[in-house]
C-alpha cells in the first residue's frame, strides 16, 4: 500500500528548508501514520537529498502531520542547482512511499 | 454599527500568476477588499536589479496592468477597496503610476503608500547600533556579507495598512508586509478589533494564510486532481469574516475548482513549520485550535481559532549576492536515452577541465528518469531523456565558457540528440537568501498619501 491511498500532501519551501503537509483520509488513518510514519521514517526515505534533520509537527484537528526537512533544497529558491529549488515535487514523492497495511 | 461580515478576495498569490484573475474576481466576488500578492521570498533581490538600473522602477510592474483592467470595473463598485505588496522596493513610484492610471480613467480615489520595511538605507546604522541581523540558520552576523547585500527588508505588519485605511485610502501600496497581514488589516479595519484581541487577529491571520496563494484553496494543486471540476477557470478564493473571528472560505458562483475540507486542510499546512505557533508581526496564530465544517454547495466555515501574544521581533528577509548560475537542458531520444544523457554530461565536463574552466559547482539531473526527488522515484529507462545540466561559480566568466558547451554535443555527441532550439542558456547572477530578525523597536514606519 502507498501513503496516497491514507493521505492527501502538499509541499514547499522556507528558504533552505522544506514542509511537508501530510493529510490522513481518515481518523484510523490518521493514528496509524502518527505511530508509523515518524520523522526518522521520513529522514530515510529522503536520504539522498541529505536532510540535515526532520521534525514532525501533529495537528489532530485536521488529520495532519507536518514535517519539516531542515537543508534539504542544496541553498534554496535561488541557489539550488536542482529542478526542484522549491521542494514542490516532495509531496508527490512522499505520497509513493510504501506503507504496511493499517492494522485491522 | 460595524458591519456583520467583511468579504476580502485574494487574486493574486505570486508574481506571475493568472492575469484574468483579479478581473473575474472583482466582477463576480461581490467583494469589500481585494488583496494582490506579488512578492515572494527572493523577488525583492530582483527588484533591487530593476532598481539599480532605473530609479524608477523596483515594484511590481504587473499590478498596473491589472489596475488598468479594474478600473472600469471599480467604477461600478464603489464600495471596493484594494490593498497590494506591490510597491517591492520602491513603493512611491508605484504610486505615482498608479494615480496615473485613476486618473485616466476619471477615478476619484485616496492613494496611500506604507514605507519604513526597506532596511537597505539605514542597514549599517543598525549594524552599528548592534543589531546583528544575524542569519537565524546558521547564526553568523550580517557583518560576514555586508558588501554584496542587496535587498534586506522587514516584514511589517497590519498596523500600518490599517493606518492607511483610517486616512481614507481606498488602494493600498506596500512593499514588504507579512502576506497574511493583507487580510489581517481590513479585518482589524472593518470590527474595530484591539490589537491584543489575540484570538481574533488569529482567525484573520488564519483567513490570510489560507487565500494568500490564489487558488491553492480552490482546487490548485489538490492532490485528488481528478475530482476538481474546470480548473481553467478555477475561482480565486474569498474569505468571508465575521466580526466575533468565524470565517467561512468561498469563491465565486459558477467558476471553477472546489472549496472543500480536504483543500483547505491541505492549503492550512502549506510553508507552514510548527502549526501550533504561526508567527507573523500581528500575532502567533494556533493552527491546530481551528475547527472546520463544510458548507453547501462550495465552501468551508473556520472557527475558534486561538492566537498568542505577537513577538517583540519582526522577519527580515535579505539577499546578497553569491555567484553566477547557469542551466541548459538537451534532449535525448531513442534506445538507451539514460546513457546517452549520462555520456553528454560526462563530455560536457570532461571539455571544461581540458580547457582548465570547470565550474566550482556542476550538476547534471536525468529528467523523466525519476531526478527530480533522487532516489525516490521507480527507476525507469524511458525513450527520451531530458538532460538537464547546471553550474555555479563565483565567476561569470567560466559560466560564459560553459554555457558554450551545450550546444556542440548536436553534432559530436552520441545519436538521438534533438530539442536544442532555444540557443545559448542566460548566465544570471545568484542571490542567497538571509534570514533574520529584528527588534520591532528599531523600525519606523511611514504613510503618504494622495488624492486623483
Amino acid at each position: 500500500m502507498r501513503l496516497y491511498e491514507l493521505a492527501l500532501a502538499r509541499s514547499g519551501d522556507k528558504g533552505n528548508h522544506a514542509n511537508i503537509g501530510v493529510l490522513a483520509r481518515s481518523a484510523e488513518a490518521y493514528s496509524w501514520l502518527c505511530h508509523y510514519l515518524t520523522a526518522e521514517r521520513v529522514a530515510e526515505y529522503f536520504r539522498y537529498l541529505e536532510p540535515r534533520k526532520v521534525d514532525r509537527y501533529l495537528a489532530p484537528n485536521i488529520w495532519g502531520l507536518n514535517f519539516v526537512l531542515y537543508n534539504v533544497l542544496a541553498g534554496g529558491a535561488a541557489r539550488s542547482l536542482r529542478l526542484d529549488s522549491q521542494g514542490k515535487a516532495l509531496a508527490s514523492a512522499l505520497l509513493e512511499m510504501a506503507i504496511e497495511e493499517l492494522p485491522p | 454599527m460595524a458591519p456583520r461580515t467583511l468579504r476580502v478576495g485574494n487574486g493574486c498569490g505570486f508574481w506571475g500568476d493568472q492575469p484574468d484573475a483579479p478581473v473575474y474576481l472583482v466582477e463576480r466576488g461581490d467583494l469589500d477588499f481585494l488583496t494582490l500578492e506579488y512578492l515572494a521570498e527572493l523577488t525583492m533581490s530582483i527588484l533591487a536589479q530593476q532598481r539599480q538600473r532605473d530609479p524608477q522602477l523596483g515594484y511590481a510592474t504587473d499590478f498596473l496592468e491589472v489596475l488598468s483592467r479594474l478600473c472600469p470595473l471599480w467604477q461600478r463598485y464603489t464600495k471596493l477597496r484594494i490593498i497590494t505588496n506591490a510597491g517591492g522596493l520602491n513603493p512611491l513610484s508605484c504610486a505615482e503610476r498608479a494615480r496615473e492610471i485613476l486618473g485616466r480613467h476619471g477615478l476619484k480615489k485616496r492613494v496611500a503608500i506604507v514605507r519604513g520595511d526597506d532596511l537597505l538605507p539605514h542597514l549599517d546604522d543598525l549594524l552599528a547600533a548592534g543589531h546583528p541581523l544575524a542569519h537565524m540558520d546558521t547564526g553568523e552576523p550580517l557583518t560576514t556579507v555586508r558588501p554584496r547585500v542587496v535587498s534586506a527588508n522587514v516584514y511589517l505588519g497590519a498596523k500600518p495598512i490599517v493606518e492607511a485605511l483610517d486616512q481614507g485610502a481606498d488602494l493600498v501600496i506596500t512593499g514588504r508586509v507579512a502576506d497574511a497581514s493583507l487580510t489581517v488589516a481590513p479585518a482589524v479595519w472593518t470590527f474595530g478589533w484591539s490589537w491584543q484581541d489575540w484570538d481574533r487577529l488569529a482567525a484573520a491571520t488564519i483567513a490570510g494564510h489560507l487565500i494568500e496563494c490564489g487558488a491553492q484553496v480552490t482546487g490548485g494543486l489538490f492532490t485528488d486532481w481528478p475530482l476538481v471540476p474546470n480548473l481553467a477557470d478555477v475561482g480565486y478564493p474569498i474569505a468571508e469574516l465575521e466580526s466575533d473571528g468565524a470565517f467561512r472560505i468561498l469563491k465565486p458562483r459558477d467558476s471553477g475548482g472546489m472549496v472543500t475540507i480536504d483543500t483547505v486542510r491541505e492549503q492550512l499546512l502549506y510553508e507552514v513549520g510548527d502549526p501550533a505557533a504561526y508567527i507573523t508581526p500581528d500575532v502567533v496564530a494556533d493552527f491546530t485550535s481551528v475547527q472546520l465544517a463544510p458548507l453547501e454547495p462550495d465552501g468551508v466555515e473556520v472557527r475558534h481559532a486561538r492566537g498568542k501574544p505577537a513577538t517583540e521581533t519582526y522577519k527580515v528577509s535579505a539577499a546578497y549576492r553569491d555567484g553566477y548560475f547557469c542551466s541548459g537542458q538537451i534532449v535525448l531520444t531513442g534506445r538507451d536515452a539514460v546513457e546517452k544523457a549520462r555520456l553528454c554530461a560526462d563530455m560536457i565536463r570532461q571539455r571544461l577541465r581540458r580547457a582548465g574552466a570547470e565550474p566550482a559547482q556542476y550538476y547534471a539531473e536525468f529528467l523523466g528518469a525519476g531526478d527530480t526527488v533522487p532516489g525516490v522515484w521507480p527507476r525507469v529507462s524511458p525513450y527520451e531523456i531530458v538532460l538537464r545540466i547546471t553550474a555555479w561559480d563565483s565567476q561569470r566568466a567560466l559560466l560564459e565558457r560553459f554555457a558554450r558547451e551545450i550546444a556542440p554535443l548536436v553534432t559530436s555527441g552520441p545519436p538521438g540528440v534533438t530539442g536544442y532550439a532555444t540557443g545559448r542558456p542566460p548566465v544570471r547572477e545568484v542571490f542567497a537568501y538571509w534570514p533574520a530578525l529584528l527588534d520591532k523597536s528599531a523600525v519606523k514606519t511611514e504613510i503618504l498619501y494622495w488624492d486623483t
